[in-house]
């Protein structure tokens, strides 16, 4: 069967097993030394990716819920999306979530996904209590601040390369409705973005998609939207009806002209310079899960995308760089998002740090490869680092530059022999 | 809202089955043969659905057991499904009519009585397009079924009269543990939640006969008229 990354790129055979109770979980693990743990498949690059994986998605069951703390114990392939169906009505959402809901909760700790509120609730392992892993030799333990710290640091944001997450206990984030008041922002240029960012940091959501096909005068300009959730009490919640992309569309479809026109006419869209609205929280959160397969608009050559952080003291020089260099290539995506990140937290290669993080998608094509190891450098130039859940490509010095507790990782993989189980495509190319 | 019976409650089908119908108010029995390595999977839908789950210890290849099982329960189920199923070896043919026959029908048959008497509820029963036709491949599992079929349309006839519906669903391929490693075609297989929610929806609105998928319900149809002279020559 093939089991394919999100962005359908590289295209590889892949054997996954699946499992029912620990005992099914520890024969799987004892009878291969070159597998890795799988979610949803939405990660873009390689790093579920191994010629035998192990489905954790099947594993799937809510274990306890106590209503008076609000935290949840479950298994580590419930969705985030099954969370929001059975939570929300009963006032209780995610502390921190990314822009899909369509992951798993092992999937969201081994990538330690963050959200639009990074810079007040930072990464999904801040909203861990707890959770239970199995290792290499099929020993179970518990991980979290306290116990076993070491393995909880390196797991949070270790994709997957410390050993299996089984479950675990997540504290939810107390809601008094469904809905989003959000207020969009629309800026003139970066300047004017990162001034928009300063002056509305204090509202718990925020996110700006920028438009990166725009040069000189209106480089960098964008639409910030930031939001809080809503208190009218109406916890109605229904999974947004999803409309689906049936099939691959050639690869023509999305060229220079087409992903122009389609960011000039969403930032024309908004047409005062700031706004409000009232919305939905699939709406707010996850505008493309509402088209299923939205990855195939790129075609069979797949996409990736580039996401990096650069330090707040950097940011601004080195965006603009970046941003003009992408422009100028005329190869642009019309997903590019900004976000400025808060203050890191403890884990050895959780992917935020202080400063502005920019993702973009690209499609696959000759070019392109070239184009990204130019932005590498730049990149590193200004101390900025990568975002491994969503990378397909970056070479093992580019990587560990950007993390300084690459080689404790190292070594506590070495340590629990765990580098010599847990492998995948991305973790064979960085070196980890 | 009151209880729906599953037996057989440890399949896939039967699982998402569950979910279905919790989903939709519904509480639940899950009878199975240990079934306590359900109570993960009823302890779950208890927190998704704020439904009450009980599990019940049901050996359907011990008939004398069944009546007692029945009456043990307190409140009495609006309906009942059977996703009793089990495709074994050609070689295990006793095993293979007793449970997707035999104990099937000896089961269902307490609880028509009591639904005829009551004058409601529904029956449902997942049989197969197995029974459509018999293949050199499966073909005791296939008779077994084609056999539960015809009782249940036999049923579906004799509880007209006492408002009780009968649905027989005869799914195609789904991807499942009975079927694991099976090289199913994709376009041709059911996901179980998918078939969950067509059982679902054909109770919920009274059809008699349900193929899932839909498609099913043609390749039968072509695979039937195919003349036994040319059928018996082909490898299927």
């Amino acid at each position: 069967m093939a089991l394919l990354s999100w962005g359908n790129y590289p295209n590889i055979d892949v054997i996954a097993y699946k499992f029912e109770n620990r005992q099914a979980l520890k024969n799987i693990i004892n009878q291969h030394n070159n597998i890795i743990a799988s979610g949803n498949g939405r990660s873009y690059g390689d790093s579920a990716l191994n010629k035998h994986q192990i489905d954790v998605k099947s594993y799937n069951y809510f274990l306890d819920f106590d209503q008076n703390t609000g935290i949840l114990h479950c298994q580590a392939g419930v969705l985030l999306s099954e969370i929001l169906e059975t939570f929300i009505p009963k006032g209780w959402f995610v502390s921190v979530t990314p822009g899909t809901k369509l992951i798993t909760v092992g999937g969201a700790i081994a990538s330690d996904v963050h959200g639009k509120n990074h810079h007040v609730k930072g990464s999904f392992s801040d909203s861990i209590v707890e959770f239970t892993m199995m290792l290499e030799n099929g020993e179970i333990i518990i991980c979290s601040h306290s116990i076993n710290p070491d393995i909880f640091q390196a797991t949070c944001g270790g994709m997957g390369l410390t050993g299996i997450i089984i479950d675990a206990k997540i504290k939810f984030l107390p809601i008094n409705s469904s809905m989003i008041d959000q207020l969009t922002i629309k800026t003139k240029n970066l300047q004017d973005t990162f001034e928009a960012f300063e002056q509305y940091k204090d509202y718990t959501y925020s996110v700006a998609w920028i438009d990166c096909m725009a040069k000189g005068d209106s480089l960098g300009r964008c639409l910030l939207m930031v939001g809080e959730h809503a208190d009218d009490g109406n916890l109605d919640y229904v999974n947004t009806n999803k409309i689906s992309i049936p099939f691959q569309f050639p690869s023509f479809v999305l060229n220079n002209l087409t992903v122009k026109s389609f960011n000039s006419l969403y930032y024309a869209k908004v047409r005062q310079a700031v706004s409000q609205q009232k919305i939905g929280i699939d709406s707010f959160f996850y505008p493309l899960d509402a088209i299923g397969n939205w990855n195939r608009i790129y075609g069979k050559n797949g996409f990736t995308q580039y996401q990096f952080v650069l330090p707040l003291e950097k940011s601004y020089e080195g965006l603009e760089q970046i941003l003009s260099k992408i422009a100028a290539s005329g190869k642009g995506s019309f997903l590019a998002v900004l976000k400025l990140f808060g203050k890191a937290n403890a884990n050895w290669l959780s992917f935020p740090i202080q400063g502005y993080t920019l993702a973009l998608d690209f499609k696959i094509e000759p070019g392109l490869f070239e184009l990204l190891n130019e932005l590498d450098k730049i990149v590193l130039k200004y101390e900025g680092r990568f975002y491994l859940s969503k990378d397909v490509r970056v070479s093992k010095q580019t990587f560990e530059a950007g993390y300084k507790d690459i080689d404790k990782f190292r070594q506590l993989r070495k340590q629990y022999k765990m580098d010599q189980k847990f492998h995948s495509l991305q973790s064979k190319r960085v070196g980890i | 809202m009151s209880y729906v019976l599953i037996i057989g409650a440890k399949s896939d089908i039967a699982k998402a089955t569950a979910r279905e119908y919790a989903k939709h108010g519904y509480d639940l029995y899950l009878a199975a043969r240990n079934v306590s390595e359900l109570e993960t999977f009823a302890n779950d839908i208890t927190i998704r659905f704020d439904r009450k789950v009980k599990c019940i210890e049901l050996d359907i290849l011990d008939y004398i057991s069944h009546k007692s099982i029945y009456d043990g329960l307190e409140e009495k189920p609006l309906g009942i499904i059977s996703a009793v199923g089990y495709l074994g070896e050609l070689s295990e043919t006793q095993k293979i009519i007793d449970t997707n026959y035999t104990g099937v029908v000896h089961f269902i048959n307490i609880i028509a009585n009591d639904f005829e008497q009551r004058k409601s509820g529904f029956i449902v029963a997942i049989s197969s397009v197995a029974g459509d036709r018999g293949r050199k491949s499966n073909y005791i599992y296939g008779s077994a079924k084609a056999a539960l079929t015809t009782y249940l349309s036999g049923l579906r006839n004799r509880l007209y009269a006492a408002n009780v519906h009968v649905l027989t669903v005869k799914p195609g391929f789904v991807a499942t543990k009975m079927t694991e490693g099976m090289d199913l075609p994709k376009k041709l297989t059911a996901k179980p939640e998918d078939v969950a929610t067509d059982i679902y929806k054909a109770q919920q609105n009274g059809k008699n006969v349900l193929y899932t998928k839909w498609i099913w319900k043609w390749i039968m149809l072509i695979i039937k008229t195919i003349p036994e002279f040319q059928f018996k020559k082909m490898n299927l």
